[in-house]
């Protein structure tokens, strides 16, 4: 029997069919592979959220060394009002885990655009994102000499696509403990350098400005830096912009959650 | 019944003969896909700062380049002329995702430093350069020694690489699962009051490409068949 392979009909009929089985087959990888990823993916964020307190882990000692160190897992809302905490081992699968909220998820599908449209007008973003119904997660951390530390991680956008990392402050809520960042597609050796200690450390034992116009400012390449500021990348401007930007925007919600939390206290 | 007993036949024969041991050994020297077609240079370049990610990334293409030859090779038939290339593509786009998946879960150190480059094995010019070139009109057997044959010629330039830069590069030398091995004794470094510093400039693609440049050096003036005349 031949079948003309050339006609419309055929070429139709055979697409169709390689759609469905390469379709299927990606599926069944995907999904059966899934538990792996999550869990390397887990780890991974961990590792980060213990760099940002100075403890370096890796990937055979990162479920170990978070539950030592991380002590307690708040999420808070935009208003800065706590929504739910945990101290129970981290199930990566258990959705109201704080631990398990997608930030970067979070930021792609509503702060981006929010942040856009807002163009530095604070009153504007925060009416706009009023109603999205946002949580932000919060890790306490105790380290090794007793010292109380509040990881807070920062999502924004580079030049290319997103940046995101990790703020640790200390107890004081306004001094810089350290901190963290990554990237995924920022020119290497321009603003791919946010990622490099160099760029890091600078971060450390930096207060934020609560009183000024901003909390804090990653300056312009060479421009001199006081205890609110560090200095940017040069030839980065954009991404250290957008490193400026994250901080900013993030921590002030964090913020208002400490002031309520030190009222309560009083 | 007599027409299977001719490929079994023909099949049996091709894997010693001659023709065939050509389609393997081929690729390493005379037509290597790097060093005398000159395709497939991108991901040289850029992955051969470490040996364990040249290791991962030669196995990834021989995967992809075994299964995309042997798969086109036994759809040759039924793939309709006009849509080829696009068949070829999401042939290829598959075994890479599969690939890159199966990096995430069980390699995930090395799949974040190869990043994009294992998504580029989609465009990798060798792979769709042979699907085109031979799987389109050779039997499964030869296409999967002309797959094995190309993706080594690919593997052992970029093993090569890697070795140079990563040892006078790096200093040390790492395979996937035992983490880099350094060599020299750190108190050896410049940093730690020592008289060795590792040569910056190996690290760099610049270096990746006069690395690859003197392979080539060498592979001519050693076989002279390959020099054009002008």
């Amino acid at each position: 029997m031949a079948i003309d392979k050339n006609s419309t009909g055929y070429t139709f009929i055979f697409s169709i069919a390689m759609v469905v089985v390469v379709g299927t087959a990606l599926a069944f990888t995907a999904l059966s592979l899934k538990d792996r990823q999550d869990a390397n993916a887990a780890d991974k964020k961990m590792m980060n959220i213990l760099g940002a307190i100075g403890v370096s882990a890796d990937r055979t000692n990162a479920n170990a060394l978070f539950a030592e160190y991380v002590v307690e897992r708040v999420a808070i809302d935009l208003d800065g009002r706590q929504v739910s905490a945990t101290s129970l081992a981290v199930d990566p699968k258990d959705k109201a885990d704080p631990f398990s909220i997608d930030v970067k998820k979070d930021y792609r599908a509503s702060i981006k655009s929010a942040v856009k449209a807002a163009d530095g007008d604070e009153a504007a973003l925060a009416a706009a994102l009023s109603d999205k119904d946002l949580e932000f997660p919060l890790f306490r951390c105790v380290t090794d000499a007793g010292q109380n530390l509040y990881v807070i991680p920062v999502v924004g956008s580079g030049l290319w696509g997103p940046i995101w990392g990790y703020v640790a402050l200390e107890d004081d809520m306004t001094t810089i403990f350290g901190a963290n960042f990554d990237h995924k597609t920022e020119t290497p050796g321009l603003g791919a350098e946010i990622k490099e200690s160099f760029f890091t450390v600078k971060f450390k034992g930096k207060k934020l400005n609560k009183e000024g116009k901003a909390l804090f400012s990653v300056l312009k390449g060479g421009a001199p830096t006081d205890e609110n500021s560090v200095d940017g990348i040069t030839g980065g401007t954009i991404t250290s912009k957008g490193v400026d930007e994250m901080i900013n925007r993030t921590l002030q919600v964090y913020l208002r959650y400490f002031e309520s939390q030190t009222r309560a206290q009083r | 019944m007599s027409t299977e007993t001719a490929v079994a036949t023909v099949k049996k024969e091709s894997l010693f003969s001659k023709k065939n041991r050509k389609l393997l050994v081929d690729p390493l020297d005379d037509s290597n896909p790097i060093t005398v077609q000159v395709l497939g240079i991108c991901s040289a370049l850029a992955i051969t700062v470490q040996l364990q990610q040249a290791v991962i990334m030669s196995l990834s293409v021989l995967f992809v380049m075994i299964g995309g030859n042997v798969i086109v090779s036994l759809l040759r038939n039924m793939i309709p002329d006009r849509i080829r290339i696009i068949v070829q593509l999401v042939v290829v786009a598959s075994l890479v995702i599969i690939v890159d998946q199966v990096l995430k879960a069980f390699q995930p150190d090395i799949s974040e430093k190869l990043s994009v480059f294992v998504g580029l094995i989609i465009t990798n010019c060798i792979i769709m350069g042979r699907l085109e070139a031979f799987a389109l009109a050779n039997k499964p057997g030869p296409s999967f020694l002309d797959a094995i044959g190309n993706a080594m010629g690919y593997a052992w330039i970029l093993l090569a690489v890697s070795i140079v830069r990563e040892v006078f590069g790096s200093g040390a030398i790492s395979l996937p699962g035992m983490g880099q091995v350094k060599f020299l004794p750190t108190e050896w470094f410049m940093s730690e009051g020592g008289f060795y510093e590792n040569n910056n400039l190996m690290i760099l693609p610049p270096m990746a490409l006069i690395t690859v440049g003197i392979i080539i050096w060498i592979q001519r003036s050693r076989n002279q068949a390959l020099i054009e005349e002008n």
